[in-house]
């Protein structure tokens, strides 16, 4: 527990650093609040918005992990395919570098066309965000395997199947977990670009909205604590998936370094 | 005769199905003008083997020394099936191949490692894990059984290895300087485990080494191959009482004959 709050106080130091540097910034400058509130004003607005911000964040957090969840199963599974199929991988891997390119905005309206207003075509945009980390970094970490190791597995009479799940898969999973939280990081910036760009009926519909609509109507100080809480929820994530880690592979070196 | 490999598509199937020519006795291996050359990335082809003739009766431990680079790993790896000789006839059983670094999966146990072959060979978890520990007990390795492999002394690692090459069931051990990256002392200490692991569990062995003193206290026959394209230059019967010591006159004067042939076939 100690040494989890030292490791925890370089990072407060620093924020807190920057939140006084901009509050004196916005008190030196008399910078409009419309333009940039101060931290003391965002704090404020998180406070008398909290039931509102708090449903939103539900709303989000619940397409952040689910769309997270998604890209990993769709990543993994392509990976391996892509691993153990050259063909696959002449075919598919192009198409997928290509399908980072497409705005989301461009298919968000036929997503909703498909799927309906619910949750799943928000899922997809953001899985379609995320499953790139995990299979660039799955795929390279299952070609990575040291050749000495499967020519041992071959002369152990391993088929190509068990070299896969004895050797390969197990090697990979720190590389596919490296992965997994850079889609982390992406994946909060995806849940904002699936609430805006796909249609909603729903009451509450998610802190990406909320941030556009009070962006657009004066309401600065509130689209900076849905920010706030965004930022905090990447954080909380991202070291879950480091202590994930630590439990699934303990033997990486990200793991027994200990930082994430 | 060699069951496992024979169902295995490719180059190491037709290895396979060019042995046995002359119908060898159960664990008997015999080499005989085995050439092998490969295409080098500047385009030349390099001559690693040529004409390399050994044998070795069932439960023998054959030797194969020489200097660095004159094949030993590739006999080997023909040895195993992992490659096709381009001339020349191999006849042996279905061999194991134990690699000079241990190789050991990070993410399981001593005991899990142990165990990979009974595994792959469709055992299920629990039986493959009782049979490792039957011979980690045999062995002098229990207590180590749940360790992870970054927790074991470089000389443990290699008995785990070579445990779980004895584990594959197959009659013919592959052996590949398993014990060229450890320090002298723990190397003296595993040969004496060696030895008395084969004691126990008998086996025909190839072992290459480049340390001449390693091949005289292990071996029954020695074989010297010359600097690459290597060539067996001299076979020594290694017929001294077990266990040796390094400092026996007899050893010291095997030594002897060994390295001078080891020389000439450098100079050759």
């Amino acid at each position: 527990m100690r040494r989890g709050l030292r490791e925890l106080a370089p990072a407060a130091l620093l924020a807190l650093c920057v939140l006084g540097a901009w509050e004196l910034y916005v008190d030196l400058t008399g910078v409009q609040s419309e333009l940039l509130p101060a931290p003391h004003a965002v704090a404020g607005a998180l406070w008398r918005n909290g039931g509102l911000l708090a449903h939103n964040f539900a709303v989000t957090a619940e397409q952040v992990v689910l769309g997270l969840g998604l890209a990993l199963v769709c990543g993994l599974a392509l990976a391996s395919a892509i691993h153990l199929s050259p063909l696959l991988r002449a075919a598919v891997y192009p198409l997928a570098v290509g399908s980072q390119a497409v705005p989301i905005p461009v298919i968000g309206v036929l997503l909703v066309f498909w799927w309906g207003f619910g949750l799943f075509p928000k899922l997809v945009v953001i899985a379609l965000i995320c499953f790139f980390p995990v299979l660039v970094t799955t795929v390279d970490g299952l070609a990575s395997v040291d050749p000495e190791q499967r020519k041992l597995l071959r002369t152990l009479d391993a088929s190509r199947w068990q070299a896969f799940r004895f050797g390969e898969l197990p090697a990979a999973l720190p590389a596919a977990l490296s992965g997994a939280r850079i889609a982390l990081a992406v994946g909060v910036i995806g849940a904002f670009i699936a609430e805006t760009s796909t249609p909603t009926t729903e009451a509450y519909a998610g802190l990406g909205r909320e941030i556009v609509l009070d962006a657009g109507g004066f309401q600065t100080p509130r689209a900076y604590a849905a920010t706030a809480l965004l930022f905090g929820f990447a954080i909380a994530c991202f070291y879950s998936l480091a202590l994930a880690e630590r439990r699934l592979a303990p033997w990486s070196a990200n793991a027994r370094g200990g930082r994430a | 005769m060699t069951t496992g490999l024979e169902s295995r598509t490719g180059a190491p199937a037709r290895a396979q199905a060019q042995r046995g020519g002359a119908r060898a006795q159960a664990g008997e291996v015999v080499v005989r003008e085995l050439a092998l050359a490969y295409d080098s990335r500047a385009g030349a082809g390099v001559h690693a083997l040529a004409d390399v003739s050994l044998s070795a009766r069932a439960g023998q431990l054959l030797a194969v020394v020489g200097p660095s680079g004159c094949g030993k790993t590739t006999l080997l790896e023909l040895l195993c099936g992992l490659r096709a000789p381009q001339r020349g006839s191999i006849t042996a059983p279905a061999a194991v191949l134990m690699p000079q670094r241990d190789l050991l999966l990070p993410w399981l146990d001593a005991l899990d490692n142990a165990a990979l072959a009974l595994r792959i060979a469709g055992c299920a978890r629990a039986h493959a894990r009782e049979r490792a520990a039957e011979l980690f007990l045999e062995l002098g390795l229990q207590g180590f059984e749940r360790s992870r492999p970054h927790e074991l002394s470089g000389g443990m690692r290699q008995r785990v290895a070579f445990v779980r090459t004895l584990l594959s069931g197959k009659a013919l051990l592959c052996l590949d300087e398993p014990f060229g990256a450890l320090d002298a002392l723990t190397r003296a200490d595993m040969q004496r485990w060696l030895e008395r692991a084969l004691a126990r569990e008998p086996r025909t062995v190839v072992l290459v080494t480049h340390d001449v003193e390693e091949a005289i206290v292990l071996a029954d026959r020695v074989a010297v191959l010359s600097p690459r394209p290597g060539r067996v230059v001299a076979q020594l019967e290694v017929e001294l009482e077990r266990p040796r010591s390094a400092g026996d006159p007899a050893v010291i004067a095997l030594r002897g004959r060994a390295l001078r042939a080891l020389a000439q076939g450098a100079v050759a």
